[in-house]
């Protein structure tokens, strides 16, 4: 597996949010990781990042053991994320934001801010407006741009359609099937079980920190005892 | 004629000096409002600092005068800037790592760290005096007037004279160069681009591989030159007056507010604004007037909406207004 995280376990202060949590993620592959509120979906993918402070457990990402690895020292070797709140430069421009996604590259980026004017076509209409000016979808759009402007073999996005209608998130989602295309490894947290696991490969159901099922995307949305319980019938 | 003579009533009294005051608040503003914005806290030291950094440009002024250099036409003082400077910088990142970084590192609230730097502002403060003195210092030298009120009186036969100091056109041309090679930096450049993503959203610019230490020793880097250079230009055009300086933080942090705490650019609009503001209502229009109006309806008073002595309190109420009814400031800002 290229980006794998094995029993992990961990919180903050004295209180274990994720007990025993393991899941991974290829290249070129969707993982979502669902669950109830305060199933520790998000911790867990902060503890991927390396913001949570673990108390065991292993984080592997292409055979290389980086659980000690500080968070930049994550981000230089190819893990991006975009969060769910406060995911973009509000005051900055639109194509600022990208410069600044592509801070540690220390080569010509022009390249790369069209490769995500491509990706994101109506975001180039507002290149010179100031990113916090944008609607919700398309902040989205540009946070997730920020995060592929390191050239990222790892993606995390932490709740992508939180708070967008329905018509942006299919967007948002189709989106995030063509960033898979470009052999990528994607992992997100999800509110939307539903439409999240229709475009997942796998997926991961989270119960109060730990593992509760996981499997294909088809078996867990065709699974009745998970469809009553996590998908709403 | 009378008109005329009016309209350069006014601009001598009132469009040259708050031109010049306005550039001096501006430079002060926009450190305040850089310290705010990546710092995170209102630094009440920096009053004060611009008098420490002031203070070495005197020294290193009458270092060179011993030496019998000076800069011809020019101030003195505008050699020994860059070591005041220099000065300035190495206090800053001393005070820093010293001081704000412990409480950086614990993650303290920013009312902690008002109180330190109220800390550092009587600490400065006492150097700035032992050293020094508190007594009025007057450190201008070079060519005084660019043109005296009785020439232009002479060249344009008008009742009333323009006098134009050359400090106040050092003041205006230094204060354009800084603040041009200042929102060039921070517009155009990556590393300044970098410091408002900072500003912006701390977080995220972690996320994407922003060395905060970085950010942090380069706004003490710049802020330091803004007080050393406002500083300067003020004890020049002025007087040097280490109390004076104390006094100054109030306009300062008017300005600061009125134009959006954290935002550069209302930082400088919010020193002209309340300059503009100090001596205009502070002015007394009677002679203005007598120029304009018919015999009959001369003004008997002073027309003088508030007396010069009483100038801290158009800031303050200023400062007392925005807050009331615009608490980000008439340009965008962080909300205080």
């Amino acid at each position: 597996m290229y980006f794998s995280a094995s029993k992990l376990t961990g919180g903050y202060g004295g209180v274990n949010i994720i007990e025993d949590c393991s899941f991974n993620v290829n290249r070129g592959e969707i993982v979502s990781i669902l669950g109830p509120n305060g199933a520790g979906k998000s911790t867990a993918m902060k503890a991927m990042l390396g913001i949570l402070d673990l108390k065991s457990g292993e984080i592997n990402l292409d055979g290389q053991d980086i659980t000690k690895f500080k968070t930049q020292d994550r981000i230089k070797l190819g893990v991006s994320f975009v969060p769910q709140i406060k995911n973009i430069f509000t005051e900055l421009t639109v194509e600022e934001n990208l410069e600044m996604g592509a801070f540690l590259n220390e080569d010509d980026i022009r390249l790369q801010i069209e490769k995500m004017f491509d990706l994101f076509p109506i975001i180039k209409e507002k290149r010179k407006q100031a990113a916090g000016e944008l609607s919700g979808g398309q902040r989205q759009q540009v946070a997730i741009a920020r995060a592929l402007m390191t050239n990222p073999t790892v993606l995390m996005l932490d709740e992508p359609t939180a708070g967008v209608s329905p018509v942006i998130m299919d967007e948002i989602f189709q989106h995030i099937l063509n960033i898979k295309k470009q052999n990528i490894a994607i992992l997100m947290v999800e509110q939307n079980a539903r439409q999240a696991l229709e475009i997942s490969d796998r997926g991961y159901i989270l119960v109060t920190g730990k593992n509760a099922y996981e499997g294909d995307g088809d078996y867990l949305l065709n699974d009745k005892e998970i469809r009553k319980s996590f998908l709403g019938g | 004629m009378d008109f005329l003579n009016a309209i350069i009533l006014i601009s001598n009294f009132i469009l040259v000096p708050a031109i010049t005051y306005g550039s001096q608040l501006a430079l002060g503003a926009i450190g305040v409002t850089l310290i705010y914005g990546v710092l995170r806290f209102a630094n009440f030291a920096y009053g004060d600092l611009m008098a420490f950094g002031t203070m070495i440009v005197i020294l290193f002024t009458w270092y060179l005068q011993s030496k019998g250099i000076t800069f011809g036409l020019l101030p003195t003082a505008l050699l020994a800037l860059p070591i005041g400077i220099l000065f300035t910088i190495a206090i800053s990142l001393f005070f820093d790592k010293t001081i704000f970084e412990y409480y950086r590192e614990k993650k303290s609230n920013p009312v902690t760290f008002i109180v330190v730097s109220l800390g550092i502002m009587f600490v400065l403060n006492a150097v700035v005096r032992i050293i020094i003195g508190p007594n009025d210092i007057n450190f201008m030298d070079g060519h005084k007037f660019i043109m005296k009120a009785r020439e232009f009186k002479q060249i344009t036969g008008l009742n009333e004279g323009l006098a134009i100091k050359s400090t106040q056109v050092i003041t205006l041309i230094t204060t354009i160069i800084t603040c041009s090679l200042l929102f060039y930096f921070l517009n155009k450049t990556k590393t300044g681009k970098s410091m408002r993503a900072y500003s912006d959203n701390e977080d995220l610019a972690l996320l994407s591989g922003i060395d905060p230490k970085k950010i942090i020793l380069l706004t003490w880097v710049i802020v330091s030159i803004l007080a050393t250079v406002g500083g300067t230009l003020y004890g020049l055009d002025k007087s040097f007056k280490p109390f004076t300086y104390f006094n100054n933080l109030l306009p300062i942090f008017a300005a600061t507010i009125v134009g959006g705490i954290g935002n550069p650019l209302g930082a400088f609009y919010g020193g002209f604004l309340i300059a503009f503001s100090e001596i205009a209502l502070t002015y007394a229009y009677k002679k203005f007037f007598k120029y304009l109006l018919p015999e009959s309806l001369e003004p008997n008073t002073l027309i003088q909406f508030i007396s010069t002595d009483y100038k801290f309190a158009i800031s303050f109420a200023i400062l007392v207004v925005v807050l009331i009814f615009r608490p980000n400031g008439i340009f965008k800002g962080k909300v205080i």
